[in-house]
């Protein structure tokens, strides 16, 4: 019965598979050309970079709901009835050799981060990148022993979580009343783009760290 | 046959190999992990389809790093309910599945 609900699975997903492959061998050109688009309104847009231009302005409302996204997931995982095993350290004390690297990188990642966030705006970067090193630096921590898991965020905490979304909103809230949503100003865009950014990566940092965080602290059932 | 058309079709691969291991693995983590291959193979897919003309499309790339972070905080809520299920049923599997058969049993 097993073996023949694996032959008919098999069967049917290396099917899928052939019907994939000749779709994307026979897929026509895109009628639109969306490269040229973004590169005759890249001057306009505040950056230089045109995944940034991309991710920060012309589709700033995907980047919108994605932090929110973030935020929900973690709103869940911290919803989700926990038997917190309280503040007590990792039952392994880590090595003092891993303590002294991971002080000494903690530093240099949150330099690290604000060069990527910096950088962003006119190559390869921004604030999803530079979420992740801090959102690293924290598990790094984490690992080492020198902070603690999450139990229940503080208050300090829960508005570090929500400021990348607040600041986001509260940006879009204020263009709304000039039109459109998300319709940068000319010559306000870099600007706003930067402000935006930077409130971005310290809650993805937040968040992204959150999820282990908050994973690392429910007590493991034997 | 280009470099974009081998990457399309390298993620249209994975994304095959993660639906198989959607469907036939029981265990919960196994089930999580076969849907993040799913997911790369998606953005493999998006990424060298983007670039077959011979000029990278931005948007696509942003698309993708936008899932990727999507994928991320939804594999994290996944272990987060598994790790629930394991807590109240002491199994990690669906209660649907057959149980017993799996010797990745918790």
């Amino acid at each position: 019965m097993k073996a023949l609900l694996n032959i008919a699975v098999l069967s049917l997903t290396g099917a899928l598979g052939l019907v994939l492959a000749w779709s994307i061998l026979d897929l026509p050109a895109s009628a639109v050309r969306l490269p040229e688009q973004v590169t005759a309104q890249l001057d306009m847009s505040g950056v230089a970079h045109p995944v940034t231009a991309v991710l920060l302005n012309f589709r700033g409302y995907d980047t919108l709901l994605e932090i929110a996204v973030l935020l929900l997931a973690l709103l869940g995982m911290l919803a989700l009835p926990r038997q917190a095993s309280g503040s007590k350290p990792r039952p392994v004390p880590a090595s003092p050799m891993l303590q002294t690297l991971a002080r000494l990188l903690t530093p240099l990642m949150v330099l690290v981060a604000g060069y990527v966030l910096w950088a962003g705006a006119h190559r390869p970067g921004g604030a999803f990148q530079a979420g992740a090193v801090l959102a690293g630096a924290g598990v790094l921590l984490h690992l080492a022993g020198l902070l603690p898991a999450w139990a229940t965020p503080g208050r300090a905490l829960r508005a570090g979580l929500a400021t990348g979304l607040l600041v986001f909103i509260a940006v879009a809230a204020t263009l709304m009343t000039q039109g459109t949503l998300l319709q940068y100003p000319p010559g306000w865009a870099g600007a706003l783009i930067l402000v935006i950014e930077a409130s971005l990566t310290l809650s993805l940092g937040l968040i992204l760290a959150g999820l282990y965080l908050v994973l690392a602290d429910s007590k493991v059932q034997a | 046959m280009n470099a974009p058309l081998i990457y399309a079709l390298t993620g249209a691969a994975l994304f095959v190999f993660g639906v198989t291991g959607l469907m036939l693995q029981a265990h919960l983590l196994r089930k999580i992990l076969a849907f993040n291959v799913m997911g790369s193979g998606i953005f493999l897919v998006l990424v060298g389809l983007a670039q077959r003309t011979g000029i990278p499309d931005p948007v696509p790339q942003a698309m993708v790093l936008t899932g990727i972070v999507v994928a991320i905080a939804a594999t994290a809520l996944a272990l987060a309910l598994a790790r629930q299920l394991l807590d109240q049923s002491g199994e990690m599997r669906l209660p649907e599945e057959e149980a017993g058969k799996d010797k990745l049993d918790v």
